[in-house]
């Protein structure tokens, strides 16, 4: 899901940048507002967290790779505005030291796993959460959480991706960008998604997030919001 | 450092020393790029041609650690789960020392005026 420089045209990853410093303006006051002193030490492990769980690349045998981006299980826990800062710092440092995703694409990359994905998420496991009435709903939630929320984000890339021959094309019918168009764009990254990663990723969200609201409950975002402890 | 940190500091070292499976399973079940990643030679290969943007763009940075490695000539199982797991441990220090960073400065700044 890292769309590395040249798959995207101006046209498409400059909005994409102006997108990603807008929230981050958004997010660093929020940071400033709902997180409390102690909450620091665990924003950075999120940020490490994120960057070394994407390293964990999942094979589909004799297919593709992919992996879980854990902006799930950051968002339940301290909040969506703290995924946005943590998982950005992870996907830029990957650009920048890895050459893992594009620099002309760091908004993109940023604004698909670092803005949308933690926010569907937050949302989803919240709407689960209130819905849902039995006991264990906090793993239930947030399995489906970080389901449909990388799911979300792949296809969201998918998008980016199959739009590009829309956008430009040379002269001579071939692509400039990404050659594909969204009737292939869209089913590739959705099924490999659908029937595999995201399956990953909510299985992640949901072990960590139980561990968590069991070892900290009072450090946890979804159970305290609007709320500084001291 | 509170127990819960500790734990997950822990959590992310051991993640980081097992990190070849990254790259190891990927191999041994015969997997390729992600999609939408491939290099402008493998692209080639699908379609025919190299993309004039994708030519023109691929190249644009020289990141000292690409693809997690200083050769991606070596195709050594040791070489290449030597340097994954040293780039895991730069990688997550480097994110986990920024973003804390970031977040005492924002943090910290808020209490004095609350």
């Amino acid at each position: 899901m890292h769309i590395p420089d040249g798959y995207l045209s101006p046209q498409t990853y400059v909005p994409l940048y102006g997108a990603f410093v807008a929230v981050t303006i958004v997010a660093v006051k929020k940071i400033k507002k709902e997180m409390s002193a102690r909450n620091i030490p665990f924003l950075g492990m999120a940020s490490a967290f994120s960057f070394i769980i994407m390293m964990f690349n999942i094979p589909i045998p004799g297919g593709t790779t992919g992996h879980a981006v854990g902006s799930a299980v950051i968002a339940i826990i301290l909040g969506p505005w703290s995924a946005v800062v943590g998982v950005s710092v992870a996907l830029i440092v990957q650009a920048l030291m890895f050459g893992d995703g594009g620099i002309t694409t760091i908004g993109a990359n940023c604004f698909n796993m670092a803005i949308v994905m933690p926010f569907i998420a937050y949302f989803t496991f919240n709407i689960f959460y209130k819905v849902i009435k039995k006991k264990g709903k906090i793993g239930i939630s947030a399995f489906i959480s970080g389901y449909i929320s990388l799911s979300f984000a792949a296809i969201l890339t998918a998008i980016e991706f199959g739009i590009q021959p829309l956008i430009a094309m040379a002269s001579d019918g071939k692509a400039l960008y990404c050659p594909y168009n969204l009737k292939i764009a869209i089913p590739a990254m959705a099924i490999e998604h659908l029937l595999l990663f995201s399956i990953i990723e909510g299985i992640i969200t949901a072990l960590i997030v139980k561990y968590f609201v069991k070892a900290e409950p009072q450090m946890i975002y979804f159970l305290n919001k609007g709320r500084k402890n001291e | 450092m509170n127990k819960l940190q500790k734990k997950t500091l822990i959590f992310l070292i051991v993640l980081a020393l097992v990190s070849p499976l990254g790259i190891l399973l990927p191999k041994y079940f015969n997997s390729g790029e992600a999609w939408g990643e491939w290099s402008a030679d493998t692209l080639k290969e699908q379609i025919g041609y190299t993309p004039e943007g994708i030519k023109k763009n691929s190249e644009t940075w020289k990141a000292p650690l690409s693809e997690y490695t200083v050769n991606t000539e070596d195709k050594s199982i040791l070489h290449q789960s030597f340097y994954y797991i040293l780039s895991g441990i730069i990688g997550t220090g480097i994110a986990l020392i920024i973003t804390y960073i970031i977040s005492k400065k924002l943090i910290r700044n808020d209490k004095q005026n609350p």
